[in-house]
């Protein structure tokens, strides 16, 4: 099902967000580029899953606005919202004893009415959800009895089968081991790459979302420290002015794209720069 | 995409579909017979024949008092509460995501009681006031109890140890009011303290009905909108569901029906505690859970009350029953919970 789907853009402006009395940014302006993988790197707290979650409207702007094709996303109606940007947040719960095809099947959600059926398209993107993420021989176990890497994987064929153009993942792969890490990001680059959604994601890992991410942006205190491709934003000024380390940049030998090494008081083989 | 796997898919689907409509028609049927039963069996027997006449606005030597004005509305207000305490419950415990953070448990039934047995014992007043007060004091309490255990968000546990203390105060200050009360009666302490059909009219019923009508289509139209809350509140948010604004929807909802059926038969002991798990496990998880508790709220309530009466040497109401039925599933939970380290 090679569609090229609408290209949104999703802009935000000027945006000031943060939780009760602590502002986490003050003016934020960027642009997601649409059809392609973008990573938000940062150090811990600088407010990744902030701009996340204000993307996906889960906290409401103090001030300036995220923009999904020129309409403010907390204006528009939540589920036509849901039918065209879905969001898999760090941490969700998987109710006990459901399946798989269940809980795929609640990706269904904002297609679906109040009373509505169950629809003939319904059961072809869960099927399609599932073939993507290759969990058709789990259809019918019980989440809570698969593993880490697996369970990953449902919970992206869930957002896949809610079949939008815009997908935001906050940290896909924490808690997974490299292979696995690997996996999830290789199949949000198959759906990238197939039906051109556009992906944002939060990462920690500098050297993966340099690998997969088409587009970086790099956040540090509550600004926007670098935004652009990989090997123009992953330089040793930004990983000192982000991470406050020293680091080498090389080119990956597997991927050709920039590969940090970062360096410690201990550890590293002759003077730190 | 293959063909093979919308087979599945749809396969997987039809199966469990039919398992819930068929658990929901065994249901159906079981609450019909109770119902029949409950309606002829008495201190007098009464066929068929007669109560469908009485029923049906006919006149019958006897039948017409037993059946019409003792057993039809004491099996109706069974009906309506349990079917009101099964979506109550099963609501506050999907939204909760636990199934100790029933109702009846975290002390809401409790305010709702404590409030009725307040207005018609000491206040005197009538049926409306009394639902309306029972309200505001089940809506109140949930409010003390969220407000108590809110400390940069809820967590379930808090919420639920805060609320089993507010229904122990609840409790003792129900026993207080009745103490004080002029006229004060084993069967009213027990109706207010554990819950009874003893004395049911039809006065008592008609308010249950109406707030069953108003609130029950309206709960269960979030039916899919709690389903999606289950996976936690981002996720809902991220599949299209305002979450604040069906949270505080869903929890007045509830709140007023486990208010209007507590006024009318009082908190019927783990009525809304039991029905939601019972409900799970012969249905199957996944689906929405709302309708199938009902259906197993009205089953305790009926069964509970026909076992109280007749089943043992001397009557018991309905609530002394379910009471002994739900307490060892609240011991199994906790102790449950401890094996497995989770919190409560």
């Amino acid at each position: 099902m090679t569609t090229t789907p609408a290209r949104h853009s999703l802009v935000v402006e000027r945006l000031a967000v943060g939780y009760r009395d602590r502002l986490v940014f003050e003016s934020l302006d960027l642009l997601v580029p649409p059809g392609r993988i973008t990573a938000i790197v940062g150090a811990n707290a600088c407010g990744k899953s902030t701009l996340l979650r204000s993307m996906s409207r889960l906290l409401k702007p103090r001030g300036g606005q995220v923009l999904l094709d020129g309409a403010a996303v907390h204006r528009l109606p939540a589920k036509e919202l849901a039918r065209t940007m879905g969001l898999l947040p760090q941490a969700p719960i998987a109710p006990e004893g459901i399946t798989v095809a269940e809980l795929v099947g609640r990706g269904r959600h904002p297609h679906q009415g109040m009373f509505t059926r169950w629809s003939r398209e319904d059961d072809a993107a869960v099927a399609a959800a599932l073939d993507a993420t290759g969990t058709v021989d789990l259809a019918d176990r019980p989440v809570d009895e698969l593993s880490g890497g697996q369970r990953q994987r449902v919970w992206i064929a869930m957002a896949l089968a809610q079949q939008t153009d815009i997908l935001l993942l906050d940290e896909p792969t924490t808690f997974l081991d490299v292979s696995h890490q690997v996996e999830v990001l290789d199949l949000l680059t198959d759906l990238n790459h197939d039906r051109g959604t556009t992906v944002v994601m939060v990462l920690h890992d500098l050297n993966l979302a340099a690998r997969y991410a088409d587009h970086l942006i790099a956040l540090a205190d509550g600004r926007l420290h670098a935004a652009g491709p990989p090997y123009e934003v992953l330089t040793e000024d930004m990983v000192r002015a982000v991470f406050g380390i020293g680091s080498r940049i090389i080119t990956d030998p597997v991927s050709g794209r920039p590969l940090m090494l970062p360096m410690g008081r201990h550890g590293a083989n002759g003077d730190s720069p | 995409m293959t063909t093979a796997t919308i087979d599945l898919v749809v396969r997987t689907r039809t199966r469990r579909t039919q398992r819930r409509r068929v658990v929901m028609a065994i249901l159906a049927v079981l609450i019909l017979v109770v119902v029949a039963t409950s309606l002829m069996v008495g201190h007098t027997f009464y066929p068929p024949g007669d109560v469908l006449r009485v029923i049906l606005g006919e006149e019958v030597e006897g039948a017409s008092f037993t059946v019409g004005v003792l057993r039809l509305p004491r099996v109706a207000l069974a009906v309506v509460a349990g079917c009101c305490f099964g979506l109550g419950g099963s609501t506050f415990q999907t939204l909760l995501r636990n199934p100790l953070a029933s109702p009846d448990i975290i002390g809401i039934s409790l305010g709702a009681s404590a409030a009725a047995a307040f207005g018609i014992v000491v206040l005197g007043l009538g049926q409306a006031e009394v639902a309306a007060f029972a309200i505001l004091a089940g809506l109140g309490v949930a409010l003390v109890v969220y407000g108590l255990s809110f400390r940069s968000g809820v967590v379930g546990t808090r919420l639920i140890l805060i609320g089993i203390g507010m229904a122990a105060m609840l409790e003792s200050a129900i026993a207080y009011i009745l103490s004080k009360a002029s006229e004060w009666d084993l069967q009213a302490a027990l109706r207010w303290l554990a819950g009874s059909l003893n004395g049911a009219t039809w006065g008592e019923v008609l308010p249950v009905v109406v707030a069953l009508a108003v609130v029950g289509p309206l709960l269960l139209s979030r039916g899919s909108d709690l389903g999606a809350m289950r996976l936690g509140d981002d996720t809902a948010a991220g599949l299209g569901v305002r979450v604040e604004r069906t949270r505080l929807l869903v929890i007045i909802a509830a709140v007023a029906l486990i208010a209007f059926a507590t006024s009318a038969a009082g908190p019927i002991a783990f009525v809304a505690f039991l029905s939601g798990p019972i409900a799970a496990r012969v249905v199957g998880p996944g689906g929405s859970p709302l309708l199938p508790a009902a259906f197993v709220g009205i089953l305790l309530v009926l069964v509970g009350d026909l076992c109280g009466q007749w089943l043992f040497a001397s009557r018991y109401p309905v609530g002394v029953v379910t009471g002994v039925l739900g307490a060892p599933y609240l011991v199994y939970l906790i102790v449950r919970s401890n094996r497995t380290g989770a919190s409560l």
